[in-house]
């Protein structure tokens, strides 16, 4: 568990002055993510929202070393990092204890970084990875990516008299890390901080790779109030839309079960993308939703219970 | 920032000061200024947690007020704080 008074003593790793939005769930969880280690970090970030809007020449956010990159191959970069530390640790060039971490968004990570985190991740680098996902494309424009759930209208699946949005489901990234057996693996979201801070103090501290896959809306793509972007995260986990899992050494948990899981219409009323999901045409669409939901969360309740043991 | 011809920019164009973008005030973006109640205020400190351009002031552990220089106005301090002592006003000249 960890203490907020203790956590705000921290200097901060990503300063002010970067240009996200306002109301900007990414940057929330970046530094939510940083504080979860005291030590040295060299950090890097894939082509997206974050590393476009707080590295704009001549200007950088990060208070600590940060390596630009292309849009595929921030693991792979922070991987080439990682080994070079290694190699003059070992010489005795250095002597302190250095964490890496990449950061990549839902575009960067889900799609097009795939192969890059599926390499590094069974090279068995130390470093943490972070996915913030905020389920499209948004630094281009809210294009559909991998990460967007059924029914959400994207400029790439927008909705209209002849479709719904995206009609497939999103894939189940952190399941897909979790199959390299890595030492740890985690669901996260910016609203529950305490929550998000213990996984990445324990991923920090492990050693070998660890991912963590972080809810942060967007409300520019997602059309909502800037200032509900916490209210928005809070509800996708109430509702089961966003389950807070984590797995560790093999094993899968629940760091967080909601009481009484929403019905998932009360987190999709709020945000303009599935808007039209309430139209009475697309009725049937919001069932579909709600039982994908169901399976999923039913999927993990017998996953923690079978590995568990 | 003074502009910088091509040999006065390092190789690679680096960056060789970190957090640079202290110099870049988005302050101006704002369009609705948070104003806290200290009176009412539990130095929780879920505002300085929560906010996206790290414009909540923190000094021992205690909510000190915020960063008008780069405070951006979105007012997810205001929607997080659980006794919302933080109003948003209209930013106007007085």
């Amino acid at each position: 568990m960890a203490n907020i008074k203790e956590l705000s003593k921290i200097p901060e790793r990503l300063t002010s002055g970067h240009r996200l939005c306002s109301g900007c769930g990414a940057s929330i969880a970046v530094r939510q993510v940083l504080m979860g280690t005291t030590s040295p970090v060299v950090t890097a970030a894939a082509t997206g929202c974050l590393e476009v809007a707080t590295t704009i020449y001549p200007y950088t956010a990060w208070a600590v070393p940060f390596i630009h990159n292309a849009f595929e191959n921030v693991a792979a970069t922070i991987s080439g990092a990682e080994t070079a530390y290694r190699a003059l640790k070992k010489k005795g060039k250095i002597t302190k204890d250095i964490k890496f971490v990449a950061f990549g968004g839902d575009g960067g990570t889900y799609d097009i970084g795939l192969q890059s985190l599926s390499g590094a991740l069974e090279r068995g680098h130390n470093f943490v990875y972070v996915c913030y996902d905020n389920e499209a494309y948004m630094n281009t424009g809210i294009q559909r990516s991998g990460a967007t759930p059924t029914g959400a209208s994207t400029t790439t699946a927008p909705a209209g008299k002849v479709s719904y949005g995206k009609p497939q489901i999103r894939k189940d990234l952190t399941a897909i890390v979790a199959a390299h057996h890595i030492p740890y693996a985690a669901q996260g979201c910016i609203s529950h901080w305490n929550d998000l801070v213990t996984k990445s103090q324990k991923a920090f501290a492990i050693e070998g790779p660890a991912f963590l896959n972080v809810f942060s809306p967007c409300h520019r793509g997602w059309r909502y109030p800037q200032s509900d972007t916490i209210k928005i995260a809070k509800l996708a986990v109430e509702t089961g839309f966003w389950p807070l899992i984590e797995f560790e050494n093999g094993k899968w948990s629940f760091t967080y079960r909601p009481k009484e899981r929403k019905p998932v219409v009360e987190f999709l009323k709020t945000q303009g993308r599935f808007k039209h999901l309430f139209k009475e045409e697309n009725k049937p669409v919001l069932g579909r939703i709600q039982k994908d939901i169901d399976t999923h969360w039913n999927y993990l309740e017998k996953l923690t219970q079978a590995t568990s043991a | 920032m003074a502009k910088k011809g091509w040999k006065d920019i390092p190789i690679g164009g680096l960056i060789e000061e970190a957090g640079t973008a202290k110099e870049y005030k988005t302050g101006s973006w704002r369009t609705f200024r948070p104003v806290i109640d200290k009176a009412k205020c539990i130095n929780c400190l879920q505002c300085w947690m929560h906010c996206p351009d790290s414009c909540i002031k923190v000094k021992d552990s205690k909510m000190e007020g915020f960063d008008y220089d780069y405070c951006k106005g979105c007012g997810i301090c205001a929607s997080v704080c659980p006794v919302k002592c933080i109003k948003m006003k209209p930013d106007v000249k007085q």
